[in-house]
């Protein structure tokens, strides 16, 4: 298995990088991070000093340079060396909550939000669900009015990752009318009085990284803190979305590579009936099934990634390669458990993290349905 | 001032080393290489010095198969000033260090960094016979190094058994690195994407006229003895019983 077509050079040699960084700075605390659900605030710092955490970011707001693809290589090679796809999620909560602060948002914005995620020194999240509704972002229902310098927020969101650390929060809000004309972006800052984390919400898997409840009550946001324009939310969030997506993709097409890495292991080492496991043709071909799925998945990304970078942005295409990579990434986990049996269901083997982590992908980000419907919409059905 | 120092293309440590069919060499399909990891910290500390010195200039060098190119971008992409591959095929630890000294007096280097050995076949040799052959002083195993203001030696600490050792040798030397000597950093993004405009200059071995006949031969190659597995023991008594009469340790 190599890589995307798309890689260059540079991409192999990011790898290298990040697959040094990961198998020493997270595979050996992988486990004991997984099981403790969090892992130490100074990752973040490490992992910007190693020049990763801000790659697909430009220099000029403290990033590495590069762009997508070499945010999704080097994301994978985290995954695949780290072990711990709760851990990379949790790092790369800033992948969904700054690019909007870097489209639309001032200087000023960018000096104080970008430049510090990107150097390690503050936690970002971006919270668009609410407990009323993920999918129907239309309907969001968190409410900011404008009082003089401020506005005043009122409401709740949930699933945020990185939300119970994060030292602000990217948050859609209603500023204006009913539907999508209504929503803006607005940075709430930790600390701001009204803002609390409600609840550290316990999840069936990305265990490491935390995902939180937040609360919004008569809570004062400077007016200063608004990203872009009154009413420009649903633009933003869409826009935000496409890169979601791919990264969301790219993230199964890892954890499947990994998945499919440890039953190649398992499969040469484990003995059944006299002969390893791989002396089996069904758990062979079962192998080779997983592999070309992989694949697959690894294609349609890749593609979607070129077209983006080319300025095709398609949310229809960039959907299919979401659902896609998910399908893959279930089933392939699926087998992996398989593959390995008994310990397949125990907590100490990677696969069963994976299995688990697995199940997010078909729901974050936008449902495997939601991904139908712009699919349908698009193809004009 | 001028730096040389060494990156040896070596299978990644954490791979799994399986031995070829014919029993003499390892089995290279589906291995991932990288930079011997002593050499990293040797590249490191050129580019440290670098960096105090202010005008300095670090050349890395590979000696082996076109491959090592790879390996040389690394030593770019962390910050190296520009490589040289002298590709070959076969070569054992004397042949690379008579290559090496054909570099050392193309490019007269104030200092030679090399790892203390390389991880994949351990010789721990390079370093020596190169600065014999040269006839320069050698610092090995180093885990400090500090240059004198005047540039004219290098004050280096060894880590001896029981204790430091710290010598001062003349300029110029060859030094070769320890473990503790320092922690490389990593290869940034924009660091990358400058080394892929640094020159590497191509050199085939044969053309420098040096005798690289092997002197050392492998015949065989065999993986280690398969670790046994272990036992649970019922008892204290049945482990000392089991330690006197069967391991025969106590
Ligand atoms: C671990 C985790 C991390 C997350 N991180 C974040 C985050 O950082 N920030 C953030 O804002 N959100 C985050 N989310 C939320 C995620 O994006 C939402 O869960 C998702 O968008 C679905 O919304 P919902 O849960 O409200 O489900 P609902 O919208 O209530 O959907 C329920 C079911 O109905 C289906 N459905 C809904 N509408 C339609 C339709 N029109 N046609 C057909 N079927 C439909 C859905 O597909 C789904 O199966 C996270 C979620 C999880 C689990």
């Amino acid at each position: 298995m190599s890589g995307y077509l798309f890689e260059r050079e540079e991409h192999k040699e990011l790898r290298r990088q990040a697959q040094r960084f990961a198998a020493a700075e997270i595979a050996p605390h992988a486990h004991e991070w997984e099981e403790a659900c969090e892992f130490p605030r100074a990752l973040y710092p490490r992992m910007a000093e190693a020049g990763l955490l801000g790659v697909g970011y430009s220099e000029e707001y403290g990033g590495a340079g590069g762009d997508i693809s070499h945010a999704l290589v080097a994301a994978e090679e985290m995954v695949l060396a780290g072990k711990s796809v709760g851990t990379v999620v949790g790092l790369g909560s800033h992948g969904i909550a700054i690019p909007p602060i870097i489209r639309l948002g001032s200087e000023d914005q960018k000096a104080r939000f970008v430049r510090p995620v990107l150097e390690g020194r503050l936690i970002s999240a971006l919270a668009i669900t609410e407990p009323g509704g993920g999918s129907d972002v239309a309907r969001l229902r968190t409410k900011a009015e404008r009082d003089g310098d401020h506005y005043v927020v009122n409401g709740s969101k949930t699933f945020i990752t990185s939300g119970c650390r994060a030292d602000f929060v990217t948050t859609a809000v209603r500023t204006g009318g009913e539907r999508h004309g209504g929503i803006s972006m607005l940075v709430i800052e930790r600390g701001t009085p009204g803002f609390t984390v409600s609840r550290k919400l316990e999840k069936t898997g990305w265990w490491a990284s935390d995902t939180a409840e937040l609360s919004f009550q008569d809570c004062r946001v400077p007016v200063g803190n608004l990203i872009g324009d009154e009413g420009s939310g649903f633009l933003t969030i869409m826009m935000n979305f496409v890169t979601e997506r791919l990264s969301l993709a790219s993230q199964c097409v890892a954890i499947g590579e990994l998945a499919y890495r440890e039953s190649v292991a398992y499969s040469t080492q484990r003995e059944a009936f006299g002969r390893t496991l791989g002396g089996f043709q069904v758990l062979r071909h079962k192998l080779a099934d997983m592999a070309t799925r992989i694949a697959a998945a690894r294609a349609l990304t890749g593609e979607c990634v070129i077209r983006f970078l080319d300025g095709e942005e398609s949310p229809s295409m960039a959907a299919m390669a979401k659902n896609t990579a998910t399908d893959m990434c279930s089933w392939v986990c699926d087998q992996a458990v398989q593959i390995h049996g008994g310990y397949g269901y125990m907590r100490e083997y990677v696969v069963e993290r994976l299995y688990r982590d697995a199940r997010l992908y078909p729901i974050g980000g936008g449902t495997r349905e939601i991904m139908n419907e712009i699919i349908s919409k698009v193809e004009g059905y | 001032m001028k730096i040389l120092v060494t990156a040896k293309r070596v299978p990644d440590p954490e791979s799994t080393i399986k031995v070829n069919s014919s029993g003499d060499g390892i089995e290279e399909a589906g291995i991932k290489w990288v930079v011997n990891p002593f050499d990293e910290i040797a590249i490191e500390e050129a580019l440290r010095v670098k960096e105090a010195q202010g005008d300095a200039e670090v050349v890395v060098v590979s000696i082996g198969p076109s491959e090592a190119q790879e390996q040389l971008r690394t030593g770019l992409a962390m910050g190296a000033d520009r490589a040289i591959l002298v590709t070959g095929e076969n070569l054992d630890t004397s042949a690379v260090a008579k290559i090496l000294v054909k570099i050392v007096e193309k490019e007269s280097p104030d200092i030679v960094i090399t790892g203390k050995q390389a991880i994949d076949d351990d010789s721990n040799e390079v370093g020596q016979m190169t600065a014999q052959l040269l006839g320069w002083p050698q610092a090995t195993f180093i885990s400090e190094l500090k240059i004198a203001d005047d540039k004219s030696s290098a004050e280096c600490t060894r880590e001896v058994d029981g204790g430091m050792e710290t010598i001062s040798v003349p300029l110029p030397a060859l030094i070769t690195a320890d473990l503790r000597l320092n922690e490389p950093r990593y290869a940034s993004l924009p660091g990358i994407m400058k080394a892929r405009k640094k020159p590497l200059e191509q050199i085939e071995a044969a053309s420098l006229g040096v005798d690289t006949t092997p002197k050392i031969v492998i015949k065989s190659m065999a993986p280690p003895p398969a670790r046994e597995a272990g036992r649970i023991v019922e008892s204290v008594d049945e482990l000392v019983t089991a330690l006197q009469s069967e391991a025969k340790v106590l």
